[in-house]
């Protein structure tokens, strides 16, 4: 019963990042070139919202579906990884205009050739499993 | 605002919000890039590295919600979307013509698309998709993990990780692109 639920919230949030466009290679393109305000639109009032979010879930220990306080993990220190991994990933999402949602949105919408950018993107978490011990972190 | 328009930022951006709540409520977590190392668990790659030998059947959830993406794709695409051309800003239509990319009123650029399938269109979606998988587990997370959630949460790491986003966005954008078209 419980997959149904999130069945159904993924089924909305690919709707939603179709709707926007935020799948399109086109908007990412013109994000890194700051020529439109709309992806940092919707990042933006995403975070923003997101924080009051956040701090309303830890002030009022809401309860998730389980009848726990909503636990939110910190992430580990360090800046290496986050620098590093996160410039990596940022060449592949400006390359083909897509992060790990769209990708799965795009062959849902159709887009076949998307198919090699998972399987790359498959390839590319076994070979960071591979090689993790020897980068930095 | 007709339905069938682009879905305006203010409204994308609290939505995205409340599919990060509404999986913190389901008692997961809002992070895209984990189902990638589910997958490749799920395919036995647990056997021979141990950073894929964890319990992956916990994170069957994390699958599922994927496949309601493709489905809300595929339904947004087909049925809420009749106009399918990208409206940019003039300066990106003439960056764009001056790298030879159309914008061909078809979501994506034709050297994304199976139709005008080559060598250097497989090494780009491949390299592409690599690059993606590689950084994104090497950072702990993509835009969803550490742009929204990491962010929402005032995580320093996260906005570390951001940072790295932009670096290689921009070098791939003002420095990569022009080179490989």
């Amino acid at each position: 019963m419980r997959y149904i639920s999130y069945f159904l919230v993924g089924c909305f949030f690919g709707i939603v990042l179709t709707k926007a466009e935020v799948i399109s290679w086109y908007r990412i393109y013109e994000m890194f070139r700051f020529e439109s305000f709309h992806m940092y639109g919707i990042i933006g009032s995403a975070v923003c919202l997101g924080v009051v979010v956040v701090q309303l879930i830890k002030k009022f220990s809401i309860l998730s579906v389980e009848n726990v306080p909503i636990h939110i993990e910190e992430k580990e220190k360090g800046w290496k990884r986050y620098l590093l991994g996160g410039s990596f990933f940022g060449l592949g999402w400006a390359l083909v205009g897509a992060c790990p949602g769209p990708i799965y949105i795009l062959i849902g919408a159709g887009f076949g050739s998307f198919i090699l950018v998972l399987i790359g993107a498959l390839l590319g978490t076994l070979c960071y499993g591979i090689v993790k011990g020897k980068l930095p972190h | 605002m007709s339905f069938y328009n682009t879905l305006p930022w203010y409204v994308a951006g609290p939505c995205i919000t409340l599919v990060m709540f509404l999986l913190l409520y389901l008692g997961k977590r809002f992070g895209l890039s984990s189902s990638l190392k589910t997958t490749c668990s799920a395919l036995g790659a647990g056997k021979k590295w141990s950073f894929f030998d964890y319990d992956w059947k916990a994170d069957i959830w994390n699958l599922v919600f994927i496949a309601g993406t493709m489905v809300g794709g595929f339904i947004a695409y087909h049925f809420f979307m009749p106009e399918k051309a990208i409206v940019l800003s003039q300066n990106t239509n003439e960056a764009l013509s001056q790298l030879g990319i159309s914008n061909n009123e078809k979501y994506l650029p034709d050297f994304l698309l199976l139709k005008n399938i080559s060598i250097k269109t497989i090494i780009i979606l491949l390299g592409g998709g690599f690059l993606i998988g590689f950084g994104t587990r090497w950072a702990n997370g993509c835009t969803s993990g550490h742009a929204i959630s990491g962010l929402s949460n005032l995580q320093l790491p996260s906005l570390i990780a951001v940072i790295g986003f932009f670096i290689g966005g921009l070098l791939m954008t003002h420095f990569l692109l022009p080179l490989i078209f």
